[in-house]
């Protein structure tokens, strides 16, 4: 079990030895988003702005302008929300290869509530032109997926990394390309759609039905733009139900995102587990999920529902 | 020093040009900072590259509104091929309304206000890392240092000691709305530098000679702090009608005013 964001942390550094143009920004939660790994061993590549998240993708910006290998942090909140016409503007319009890897996405912040649980990020980093958004699920996919993006030089990336520890889901010989998944199972009951935090409860869900004789088959969504548009639609004409689940608002995540895939090329009904147009709340996460069914029972009852 | 006031004299009727041509474009904002520009480009600012094929010496125009006046500037430098100036703001021309990146020269896209001193933050750092010579300046609007980042960007130059960064700001005292006194009035602007750990300076922004001397001077001070110098302009500087009259922020020139203006700058 290890957060993304931990994971995020201790690859940093790696690469870091590995390259010396990398450099690493954070707005003053250095120790959430696990940044602070990389300014205890390389403190004059590593520039705290403070609190002022505009003002680091801007300066992020300038670094990278200058052939520096920019990673950008704060929580997703202030980074994809505070800072989005920062990065509009100045990261994407001028195509600016920034990483900007946001922690704290989603309700799985738990207890500081609503206004840290950013659920409306890959909706709004997704429709920027130019911009690539990946969601690694587990300690393996990010590590992969830090390190890979390095050399991108194509395009900004928003990277979505979570709080809270899950559990290692990957071998150490996958690969994360952009513009990939990972499919797991071959069951034709339902395809379950998943990215970041939710990938574990799919594959849990995936596991209990295939107790019962149930047989499903889940997508790893870690590259939600550009997506995997092919394996969408297969999926979609190889299953009889299509679920998507993603801690993030239905509205423009990956239920938004595979509903356009299918509407323009195989229509079909696609039942989206995510937060319903709604704010989070403080608790602890298990609760938080329950609250708003982004559980694996929850999957479960839809793979099992009668058709209408 | 003449030769750099008559290549003042030429940008302004580049700029009249390009905006009667557009038929919008921001005029008075554009007047107001050519000697800048025509100081940085033409006497201050190395212009040759790097090993990567980037401008040791960085400029950024976060007042992107000024886009005229750089764009007659970059064409003067032989960046922009002259004839394309006319192409300001034409579905089929590559000048925007607001600098791009894709134009030659340009080197980031600028014109949403405020964004533009954390980008020369970041290249004065990228500097600083690899220990290399060359400065970077940024011109901002007086209006625009009303955006809350640009101050956060200032913490940052003060705490990262960027001496190599050089900061303008266009003081013509109006904004879009009129007087800055009238809207949200930034000042007193050297004051809230100074408090922001910033050198600071204030000379007339007309007088090419006194932004070389004081670009000169900041250089050979090896003060640790970021510098600023505040240009006391003339909005719609060089046209009579257009001085210090908020109407000509951003404006459609009718064919009357055009010549008028092109008589008054001949």
């Amino acid at each position: 079990m290890k957060s993304t964001r931990k994971a995020y942390g201790e690859t940093l550094v790696k690469i870091g030895r590995e390259d010396s143009e990398v450099v690493v920004l954070d707005a003053d939660v250095s120790h959430a988003t696990q940044t602070f790994l990389f300014k205890k061993e390389f403190p004059s590549r590593h520039i705290n702005v403070g609190i002022a998240e505009q003002d680091l993708v801007g300066t992020a910006c300038g670094l990278a302008l200058s052939q520096k290998k920019v990673y950008a942090s704060s929580f997703a909140m202030f980074l994809a929300g505070r800072a989005y016409e920062q990065i509009r503007n100045t990261a994407a319009y001028s195509n600016v290869p920034i990483k900007l890897c946001a922690t704290h996405s989603g309700l799985s912040v738990g207890e500081d509530g609503a206004t840290h649980q950013m659920l409306e990020d890959i909706s709004l980093m997704r429709t920027i032109p130019n911009m690539v958004v990946l969601q690694p699920a587990d300690d393996v996919s990010t590590e992969y997926i830090i390190r890979y993006i390095k050399e991108y030089n194509d395009s900004p990336i928003y990277v979505r990394l979570g709080r809270c520890d899950v559990p290692t889901i990957y071998g150490e010989d996958q690969e994360f390309k952009i513009g990939g998944s990972k499919i797991f199972g071959s069951g034709k009951e339902a395809t379950v759609f998943a990215t970041g935090y939710t990938l574990h409860m799919a594959l849990e869900a995936m596991n209990m039905l295939k107790e019962k004789g149930i047989y499903i088959r889940v997508v790893d969504l870690y590259s939600i733009k550009p997506i995997d548009k092919q394996t969408i639609i297969n999926c979609a004409k190889d299953t009889k139900k299509i679920i998507t689940i993603e801690d993030h608002s239905v509205i423009g995540g990956i239920g938004t995102a595979v509903c356009e895939v299918l509407s323009e090329s195989y229509p079909k009904k696609v039942i989206r587990i995510g937060v319903k147009d709604k704010f989070g709340k403080s608790g602890n996460v298990k609760e938080l999920m329950n609250m708003h069914g982004i559980t694996k029972e929850h999957i479960i009852e839809e793979v099992l529902k009668k058709e209408e | 020093m003449e030769n750099l006031e008559r290549k003042s004299k030429e940008i302004r009727r580049d700029i009249i040009e390009m905006i009667y041509s557009a038929n919008s474009g921001h005029v008075g904002g554009s007047l107001s900072c050519v000697e800048l520009l025509v100081a940085l480009y033409f006497k201050v600012m190395d212009l040759s590259c790097d090993e990567f094929g980037k401008r040791k010496d960085k400029f950024i125009l976060s007042k992107g509104h000024a886009a005229p006046a750089y764009y007659a500037v970059l064409s003067k430098k032989g960046y922009i091929p002259r004839a394309s100036l006319l192409s300001l703001r034409k579905i089929y021309g590559d000048l925007e309304g607001h600098p791009s990146i894709k134009t030659n020269g340009v080197d980031v896209s600028s014109g949403s206000l405020g964004q533009g001193l954390s980008i020369a933050n970041g290249m004065a750092i990228a500097k600083k890392i690899d220990n290399k010579e060359g400065y970077v300046y940024c011109l901002m609007g007086d209006g625009e240092i009303e955006e809350g980042q640009i101050w956060e960007a200032c913490m940052t130059a003060a705490q990262y000691k960027l001496n190599n960064l050089i900061a303008f700001v266009d003081y013509n005292g109006l904004q879009i709305d009129g007087k800055l006194s009238e809207v949200t009035t930034p000042e007193p602007i050297k004051d809230k530098f100074e408090a922001f750990r910033f050198n600071t300076y204030e000379i007339d922004g007309h007088d090419i000679e006194l932004i070389i001397e004081t670009i000169e001077k900041i250089k050979s001070k090896k003060s640790e702090k970021p510098s600023v110098v505040i240009l006391k302009t003339i909005k719609g500087k060089g046209v009579s009608f257009m001085e210090n009259d908020f109407n000509y922020h951003g404006k459609k020139l009718t064919e009357e005013e055009y010549l008028r203006a092109k008589e008054e700058l001949k």
